[in-house]
């Protein structure tokens, strides 16, 4: 139902509805209250997630590198998790592994963002060739298996963690891109866009003010789940041998490091791909609520 | 018709109370509806958007649309009480029984299915024939809602016929069961008067014939006079006035009723001013095309300081288009347009900041018009300080005065949302955002076809004083000749891409016509319940006439 015919309840030119007077603050606290269990559950994974990353120096002992016992040592009181395959300590190095991966994903997924996003929504606003080649360039990115891509490209230009981030943005930023696109399609299309391209209006001004709040919502949801998928490329990047290199505590490269324990049937390694699992459900199940909210299908009573 | 009722009556609606879902609240948005419909019968619904006349409709099939709920009251059809009918019970009457004739055919045909197997599902799912049977009995109906080629044309698909054939293939699909009651919801409002009045005719005769009753929704007081035996007035989900179609036209009780009946008397009443020797706006010989499709044909005319010109024309004759060559949206294949006497660059993007300033434009659609993520300062603001780099406290002052100018209060709407306004309301925010570049020429696009009358209403009045105070010209698409009587000064008639006729209103409004001017003019419903009769019989004698001379 669109708003121009829905005669729900408000006469088109009656009453308007009621004057908004709460602060986004506050509306932001009853929608969250609203939440479904699933969603809250989500927030609380992440908040979680992210104070273990800031105070994780405060949190642990030991340093992140520092090699403080016996290699492949057991569970005990000094160190919960036991230490790892050079004698580090496991809760140490899971703690600090949530600051680098969690940091770097969260970067590239920045990254990504501003140039499919941006890219994107030009292709959808100027049209003509300058769509047909970028989405063209997108598409022969994409036909690529992404993690075959990245290995080579990583193998190329090496693994310092600013190229990881650049490399995998950009691979990332294909989605992104198509995303944005789409969904600016529909926006363009409207009324106010032409009204602002006669009115003399910039590409930057048309972009930035009149496209992209009208495309967010879906963004948003899509930054949540593109996170995930960037989060577990760079630790199966790291599981690999190619992503975050050593001795900085990465979850992936730690599953690596720590993988024959399996053997001997300790749980350990499968604790770093725990947290990343953990992680991504939470992110998830906050995505989905959000989308939920922001698509209209609320509107099911 | 399987059973027939002792006294002939179809559906009764006792107290029916809906409520609507928003804000977190439920709404009461139908407050107690009494309806009663006996077989054979047409019953008009009228009232602006948001009276409940569509909530009514479906709630007539025993359905509240999504987000709402009926809450009280009871609706009988046939014996059948459907807010307490199962799910089982209300498909069985659904298409078979109660057909639904909805606003746009294009939205409720599947675009992937061909007319005519449409057409066969509802009867094959309740098993009341063979496809073959359902196939002639289509091209039987086809051919009584005199559909073109009736034989092949439900085997075409959606998109292959036009609107009006698509309405009538509807109308034939919702007989397809010989329903006892059928729902015309806003039936013909998507469609051109020269098209209407077909609709229209064969509506009402397939509903004579079948002694169907009918429930006829429309915002249209003209068009619910040719349809319906009684009309009831609906506002705020409030009764506000029942009778016979005779008495209701000519003797309404309420004030709302004779207010909603009176507004098709506004008429500009200052004459224009004298035209200035060189024209404000002049479209000279162009011609324009999209790709290798030509959409007008050496178009030529002149708008003056002052002045309201009205195109006038169905869809597609190429009205808008030559809105768009104006513009610079659109750049013409051939010819120029010129604006107060200096040649303008066809392509916008080549035009100065200046002349693009001077040409404003006001959108059919305010919902689609106006960005709805920005708040009413910035989109009123941003031509303020784009063109005439106005910041701060001397922007703020002249948003305000522009809200004044608009008849909204500066404080109450400044910052707000185009989503927390009226439809009318958007529609000034709209001419606001046009007046913020201080233009002298205004294009205004069917600025009122989107909204109800009264409200129409006050957007043409407030058009018209804005043009006496600021001077402006105004050129007036419209397909409405109503409103192009209320406000024109000359009257450009289109067909096809070319222009038919032009001149001052008096002379395109009195006789004699074109042929074209003729048929739209006599095509456009009047209050009359008997005017749709006499238009035919007109009609008629004349083909007859021809016939006769052949």
């Amino acid at each position: 139902m669109t708003d121009s015919n829905s005669s729900i309840g408000q006469s088109v030119d009656a009453v308007p509805p009621p004057r908004r007077t709460e602060t986004k603050l506050s509306i932001a606290w009853r929608e969250l209250k609203k939440a479904p269990l699933s969603a809250k559950f989500g927030l609380l994974v992440i908040i979680s997630y992210i104070f273990v990353a800031f105070f994780a120096p405060v949190l642990t002992p030991f340093g992140e590198s520092e090699v403080v016992g016996p290699e492949y040592d057991v569970w005990s009181g000094e160190h919960p998790l036991g230490t790892d395959n050079l004698g580090r300590d496991m809760l140490t190095r899971l703690f600090y592994g949530a600051r680098n991966t969690v940091g770097i994903a969260f970067i590239t997924t920045c990254l990504c963002f501003l140039v499919g996003g941006v890219g994107g929504i030009l292709a959808a606003a100027i049209g003509g060739w300058f769509d047909q080649i970028s989405s063209r360039l997108v598409d022969i990115l994409m036909a690529i298996p992404q993690l075959i891509f990245a290995l080579l490209l990583l193998t190329i230009f090496g693994t310092a963690i600013p190229t990881l981030i650049i490399i995998i943005a950009i691979l990332d930023s294909t989605r992104v891109f198509r995303l944005a696109r789409a969904v600016s399609l529909n926006v363009v299309v409207m009324d106010y866009i032409e009204a602002a391209k006669l009115r003399g209006e910039g590409m930057g001004w048309i972009t930035i003010q009149e496209v992209l709040p009208n495309i967010m919502p879906p963004l948003i949801a899509e930054f949540g789940l593109r996170f995930c998928f960037v989060f577990l490329t760079i630790s199966a990047l790291s599981f690999l041998g190619l992503g975050i290199q050593p001795p900085t505590a990465d979850w992936g490269s730690m599953v690596r490091d720590n993988a024959t324990l399996i053997t001997y049937g300790d749980v350990t390694p499968l604790l770093p791909a725990g947290a990343i699992a953990l992680l991504t459900v939470g992110v998830n199940f906050v995505v989905d609520w959000f989308l939920h909210k922001t698509s209209g299908l609320q509107d099911e009573h | 018709m399987n059973t027939k009722f002792d006294n002939g009556l179809l559906l009764e609606m006792r107290d029916l109370r809906i409520d609507g879902f928003r804000d977190e609240e439920w709404h009461e948005i139908v407050k107690g509806i009494d309806l009663t419909l006996n077989r054979g019968e047409v019953l008009g619904l009228i009232g602006e958007s948001g009276a409940g006349k569509s909530t009514i409709g479906i709630a007539a099939m025993g359905y509240a649309k999504p987000g709402c709920r009926i809450s009280g009251g009871s609706i009988v059809f046939d014996g059948i009480d459907l807010t307490k009918a199962s799910e089982a019970v209300k498909r069985d009457l659904r298409g078979v029984r109660i057909a639904y004739v909805a606003q746009s055919a294009a939205a409720s045909f599947n675009p992937a299915h061909k007319l005519i197997d449409q057409f066969s599902e509802t009867v094959v799912e309740h098993g009341k024939g063979t496809k073959a049977e359902a196939y002639a009995d289509a091209k039987e109906l086809y051919a009584q809602l005199q559909m073109p080629e009736p034989d092949t044309i439900g085997f075409r698909y959606p998109h292959q016929v036009s609107g009006g054939q698509l309405q009538r293939a509807m109308t034939a699909m919702a007989l397809a069961c010989r329903p006892d009651l059928i729902i015309f919801d806003e039936p013909t409002t998507a469609l051109d008067v020269t098209t209407q009045i077909e609709v229209l005719v064969t509506m009402r005769k397939i509903v004579e014939q079948f002694n169907s009753a009918a429930i006829y929704i429309t915002h249209d007081l003209a068009v619910v006079a040719q349809m319906a035996d009684k009309i009831m007035v609906l506002r705020y989900g409030e009764l506000v006035e029942e009778a016979d179609t005779r008495k209701m036209l000519s003797a309404p009780e309420e004030d709302y009723t004779k207010s909603l009946w009176a507004v098709r008397t506004f008429r500009k009443h200052v004459d224009a001013p004298a035209k200035e020797p060189v024209p404000l706006v002049k479209v000279d010989d162009v011609s324009a095309s999209y790709g290798v499709v030509p959409v007008l044909h050496d178009i030529s005319f002149e708008i003056h300081r002052g002045h309201t010109i009205a195109v006038v024309g169905e869809s597609g004759s190429g009205k808008s288009t030559a809105a768009r060559v104006i513009t610079g949206l659109l750049p013409p294949s051939k010819g120029e347009v010129s604006y107060d006497g200096e040649v303008l660059p066809k392509d916008y993007r080549q035009r100065t900041k200046d002349q693009l300033r001077q040409a404003q434009m006001i959108y059919q659609m305010a919902d689609t018009a106006i960005n709805p993520r920005h708040r009413i300062r910035k989109i009123i603001g941003r031509p303020l300080s784009f063109y005439l780099g106005m910041e701060g406290d001397q922007r703020e002052q002249r948003i305000r005065e522009l809200l004044e100018m608009i008849e909204l209060e500066p404080d109450e709407f400044i910052d707000r949302f185009p989503s927390e306004l009226s439809g009318g309301q958007k529609q000034r925010i709209c001419i606001a955002r046009a007046l913020a570049a201080d233009p002298k020429f205004i294009i205004c696009d069917e600025v009122t076809s989107a909204l109800d009358q009264l409200v129409a209403e006050g957007i043409l009045k407030l058009l018209d004083r804005l043009q006496q105070e600021l001077n402006l010209a105004y050129m007036f698409i419209t397909h409405d000749l109503a409103t192009v009587r209320a406000i024109s000064d000359e009257v450009i008639v289109m067909l096809q891409g070319e222009i038919v006729e032009q001149g001052a209103k008096e002379e395109i409004f009195s006789p004699p016509h074109h042929e074209y001017t003729e048929l739209l003019l006599s095509s456009v419903p009047e209050m009359d319940p008997d005017w749709m009769d006499n238009v035919l019989a007109e009609r008629a004698a004349k083909g007859g006439m021809q016939a006769a001379g052949n």
